[in-house]
């Protein structure tokens, strides 16, 4: 020994006989004071560590070893580089040192990062086999590195050595191991079913070593809830039964729950059969972890029984009722958000406790509520139960706050606003919203109210109102969370200035002088929608002029008459018509009512001075920005400077009576360039618009574009050019550019529609619609009155809470584009199946050719189940085909409903949810069906099979009957 | 896999010992993670429930002196049936060490591990009872 520790070069003799100890180490670093001290301390036994492993002499190896696993361990220093030397010392006779290999091993080793794991393979299998002088004490360690670094094929070739250790009837301590351990197995490698399923099964068996029997329910539970599809467990329902009704341990019966939970959905008989010994459970146990595992079994699983479900929810109240243990009320919380709006009562009941763990000191507990309040949402109750939690939210703290906004604006938002009636509400709530102290969710509300603008005609005038009310505040102006929803904010007004009542307050709150304090982006929107309030205000003092005009002549046409209605009919008229030039295609009366109230309003405040004050106004405060240093406020500040020069280029400043104004034909022809300018309505894009379009023939997307300049004309290149000048020159040659500018955009889109109207969103997506932008009740008002008032009716019906259920105004038409996300998640879910499905494949053909053939050589049986495999892979793919079928056949219908739905929404949303149901049982019926089909194909086999086998499938249904 | 990993952390969020299961992680995953869990269950208070929600499964955790024994598990898995093996882990070792404490394990981590080999593999409970668990161990010492 001392000759060989002196020929090897490191390793000396006082290294062996000085070595510092594992708990010598410990010492150390423990009286280590600062984290560079234990730096300093670890580096220095790393370098002994590395010196002493390679040490021949094994004692001094192992505590090495053991001092790199405890640094590796709980210091996080890699290991990989001393898997040689716990390979090593693993065929060593003295016990601890296999022991304390293993346990290095078990904490570093893994396939992904373990090239030597091979080496290992004949080791293992010299510890796994039984024999006397294998104490459990090793076999045991070589069970748990098998479970935890196992190889696809390091689990194929020791698949066979657990076999002796599984079937093994005596209660040896290894065998619950060993089951543990095949579960692993299986999962790497699932070509080893044959071999390892039967002996799993038999573990389950009443003879068995009780230790044996819950380690394997706990595999096959973990097997079923891996399994995408459960049914190849069903035969072995019996034997789960019998546990169920049997066991006296807990931990078996939590699992055996857990296996029924799965399998109830599959098969009525099984759901019907469990709903007793389930119950009984509730009622009698009082172990709250059984209990607990009960009711999410009947809360998962057992729906259908109103008994168990009542039972159940009496049990939750006493989990939420338990003041003293915060993960009751956890788990209660949790366990009511696993029902679903069809059991809202089960809430509705424990309603105050709900509401009073929103307050809990415990921010899990409040998430959970929330979550469960959230989730009782429905169209009759949002509005209170809203309201109630911003309240809520304003008294909170910041985080949780923040939380509450977010999940009242995913919830309201979801589906396109499909839970909104009132959108008047819904949209000053997003104003309240803005107010809470904490407020920190400035991007979803920024892109809300634009979106509600965009798809809600009559949201308008109440976010108009909400958006004055924002912008006025100066108070706002300084927060930075704020920035963004002010940038919505400034959009709203200037987009729909028409629903303002006093557009001259508005550019007022957009100049006032904090907004310096903005960020330039959000800056650049207000500079816009000053300019496009500034057109519209003077479009209207022209417009209203000319009324003014046609009244006189009215007023002289009726004088003979003496009929002084008539006059103000025909003035109500003209200024109706001249709104009627921003409200293309509007329709509903009451809108309309609403509009000429507004008009009529609007006669007093734009005055000559009033507009005159404006320009001023204007001129003074965005003067200065045409210096600005951001390009985006500059060019926009530029462009109101423009207009302005040009509305002082007129002569209306000189004008007194309206009649000679009709004849300056400059002025026509600038309102009416205005008028196209900011006519057109914005509407919202799908998200597929540009998928939808299909390439034609002969384009070829990635070709090089550096061609594209002889391909082009002249003609198509110039007009680009003319805008890109405008833009930089206008202030030096502004009267007729800048109208150019303003123009420009529209005549080249409609230009370049024409030309390519290919790329474009069709025109005529709805056949009653001649715009492309879906108009508000106008094609069908009779018919939609007609819904409105059926809806009206069913509302109390339906509502959680029917005295609240108020007959509200008919829910606006929200215009809703189809949305392509379902097509590619379930994709992807059936992609996961098939490479899921292996296993349970597998698994189905052992313990189908188990029932058959209990006595079959390994060989053989190999080979059957290869070829039955081969079956099996056609019947999933067949299965996956039609569960394809299936989704897209709901998709197509989706589509379908979806371009009906912009038009009326309330029938539909009726009918969505009917057809929800439909789909519910139709994919129920088809789950039904694909188990039926399993049956037929076992039917089948057994056909093909030699004749002396017993019957199998009839004992699952002999047993349940 | 029912149980993903045990960890045990003090006060101060050393870790004490660390088992994985199933999932395999790398040295700095398995530091980030150790670091997000203990900054998530530490700061947590007595009135709080002992369940956490971390990326896509849970933990369980229980407070014991000044230890921490945080087991992460799949989402299917009873909550309140974890905590029980918690217990059973603590009571084992008091059993064993007699008045168990953070020094105890820190010195004795083998053992620890040991004993928790015996009651879990591959992320399943297979041994609930304390002789039975203690027994190798117990062989271990008197044979050595």
């Amino acid at each position: 020994m001392a000759a060989a520790s002196a020929s090897s070069s490191s390793p000396s003799l006082i290294d062996t006989l000085f070595q510092r100890s594992l708990d010598d180490l410990i010492r150390v670093l423990r009286s280590s004071s600062s984290a560079a001290l234990e730096a300093a301390a670890i580096a220095r036994a790393l370098d002994e560590i590395r010196r002493e492993i390679r040490s021949p002499d094994l004692d001094t190896k192992v505590v090495a070893l053991q001092k790199l696993t405890y640094l590796a361990s709980l210091h996080h220093f890699d290991m990989s580089w001393a898997a040689f030397h716990a390979l090593e010392l693993l065929p060593s006779t003295s016990l601890p040192q296999p022991r304390a290999a293993y346990l290095a091993a078990s904490l570093s080793f893994h396939p992904s990062s373990t090239d030597l794991l091979p080496l290992a393979t004949h080791q293992l299998r010299k510890h796994l086999a039984p024999s006397p002088s294998n104490s459990p004490a090793v076999a045991a360690p070589a069970l748990h590195l098998l479970a935890l670094a196992s190889s696809p094929d390091l689990a194929r070739h020791l698949a066979p050595d657990l076999l002796p250790i599984l079937s093994n009837q005596s209660s040896n301590p290894l065998r619950p191991k060993a089951v543990a351990t095949a579960l692993r197995v299986l999962a790497v490698c699932p070509d080893t079913a044959p071999v390892l399923f039967k002996p799993l099964v038999e573990c389950l068996s009443l003879s068995s070593d009780p230790r044996a029997v819950s380690a394997a329910i706990g595999a096959f539970c973990e097997l079923a809830l891996a399994a995408p599809d459960p049914s190849p467990y069903l035969p072995l329902a019996p034997e789960f039964y019998r546990l169920l009704v049997d066991s006296r341990n807990n931990w078996v019966t939590i699992k055996v729950l857990k296996i029924f939970a799965r399998l109830a959905p599959l098969e009525p008989r099984v759901a019907a059969r469990i709903v007793d010994p389930v119950c009984q459970l509730l009622r009698r146990f009082t172990a709250k972890s059984l209990v607990f595992e009960c009711i999410r079994t009947v809360f998962s699983s057992l729906l259908d029984h109103d008994a168990a479900v009542r039972l159940a929810v009496d049990k939750i109240k006493e989990f939420l009722a338990s003041d003293d243990d915060p993960n009751l009320r956890y788990l209660g919380l949790q366990a009511l958000n696993m029902l679903g709006p069809a059991h809202s009562w089960a809430v509705e009941d424990s309603r105050e406790v709900v509401i009073q763990s929103l307050n809990d000191t415990d921010t899990n507990i409040r998430r959970e509520a929330l979550r469960l309040i959230m989730g009782m949402l429905c169209d009759s109750n949002v509005v209170d139960i809203c309201n109630m939690l911003i309240k809520y939210a304003i008294k909170s703290d910041p985080e949780f706050a923040n939380e509450i906004l977010d999940e009242v604006l995913a919830t309201c938002g979801r589906n396109v606003y499909e839970l909104i009636v009132d959108f008047d509400w819904y949209v000053s709530l997003l104003g309240e919203m803005v107010r809470n102290p904490h407020f920190a969710k400035g991007d979803e509300i920024e892109r809300q109210l634009v979106d509600v603008g965009l798809r809600v005609r009559d949201a308008r005038p109440e976010l108009i109102r909400v958006a004055r009310n924002l912008l006025i505040d100066p108070a706002l102006l300084g927060n930075p969370f704020l920035c963004k929803v002010l940038s919505a904010a400034a959009w709203v007004s200037g987009e729909y200035v028409e629903f303002s009542r006093n557009p001259l307050e508005l550019v007022e709150a957009l100049l006032q002088p904090r907004t310096n304090l903005l960020p330039p982006f959000v800056r650049a929107v207000y500079v816009q929608a000053v300019f496009k309030i500034l057109a519209y205000s003077f479009i209207s003092f022209i417009e209203q002029i000319q009324a003014g005009e046609s009244l006189a002549i009215g007023n002289s046409l009726n004088q003979r008459g003496g009929k002084q209605e008539g006059s103000d009919l025909v003035a109500a008229k003209s200024s109706s018509d001249q709104n009627n030039a921003f409200e293309i295609g509007d329709g509903v009366a009451t809108a309309d009512k609403a509009i000429l109230f507004d008009s009529i309003e609007k006669q007093e405040t734009f005055k000559h001075e009033s507009i005159s004050c404006l320009l001023n106004l204007i001129e003074t405060v965005v003067g200065p920005l045409s210096e600005c240093g951001e390009v985006e406020v500059q060019e926009r500040a530029r462009n109101v400077l423009g207009l302005i020069l040009i509305i002082r280029g007129t002569q209306f400043w000189n004008i007194e009576e309206g009649h000679e104004l009709t004849r300056d034909n400059k002025i026509t022809k600038m309102v009416e360039l205005m008028e196209s300018a900011f006519s057109e309505e914005l509407g919202p894009v799908s998200t597929n618009a540009q998928k939808r379009v299909s390439v034609p023939e002969g384009l070829i997307l990635n070709e090089n574009l550096s061609e594209l300049l002889d391909i082009l004309g002249d003609d198509d290149i110039n007009p680009c050019a003319s805008v890109s000048f405008s833009l930089r020159n206008h202030h030096s040659t502004e009267t007729n550019q800048d109208s150019a500018t303003a123009i420009e955009p529209n005549s080249l889109l409609a230009e370049h529609r024409k030309r390519h109207g290919l790329y474009y969103l069709p025109m005529d997506k709805d056949k009653s619609e001649s715009n492309d932008y879906p108009c508000a009740n106008e094609p069908l008002l009779p018919v939609s009155h007609g819904e409105d008032t059926e809806d009206i009716v069913k509302l109390p019906a339906q509502s959680l809470i029917p005295e609240k259920a108020k007959p509200t105004k008919p829910r606006p038409v929200v215009i809703r584009l189809d949305e392509g996300d379902g097509v590619s998640s379930s994709n992807l879910s059936t992609a996961k199946e098939s490479k899921d499905d292996m296993l349970s494949g597998a698994i189905r053909d052992v313990l189908l050719r188990n029932e058959k053939k209990p006595s079959s050589t390994h060989k053989t049986s190999s080979d059957r189940t290869s070829q039955r495999r081969e079956n099996d892979g056609s019947e999933n793919s067949e299965l996956i085909s039609q569960q394809k079928e299936s989704n897209s056949f709901g998709d197509r219908e989706h589509g379908k409903s979806s371009s009906r739905k912009s038009r009326h929404h309330h029938k539909e949303r009726i009918e969505s949810s009917g057809q929800n149901r439909d789909n519910e049982e139709k994919s129920h019926r088809h789950s039904a069906k694909s188990s039926h089909h399993h049956r037929r194909h076992k039917h089948r086999q057994r056909g093909d099979a030699p004749l002396d086998i017993v019957p199998q499938s009839p004992v699952i249904q002999d047993f349940l009957l | 896999m029912g149980i993903r990993f045990v960890l045990l952390v003090n006060k101060q969020g050393q870790t004490r010992l660390a088992q994985y299961y199933a999932e395999h992680l790398t040295l700095d995953e398995r530091r980030a993670l150790e670091g997000e869990i203990v900054r998530k269950c530490l700061a947590r208070t007595d009135q709080q429930c002992s369940f956490v929600e971390h990326r896509n499964y849970k933990i369980v955790y229980r407070r014991y002196a000044s230890l921490f024994f945080l087991v992460g598990v799949d989402n299917d898995e009873n909550e309140l049936a974890i905590l029980e093996f918690i217990h059973l882990f603590v009571e084992t070792m008091d059993r064993h060490f007699g008045n168990v404490c953070e020094l105890d394990i820190m010195f004795h981590l083998e053992k620890a591990h040991f004993m928790l080999e015996e009651m879990v593999m591959n992320g399943c409970i297979v041994e609930t009872s304390k002789s039975n668990i203690l027994m190798p161990i117990q062989l271990m010492d008197k044979a050595s």
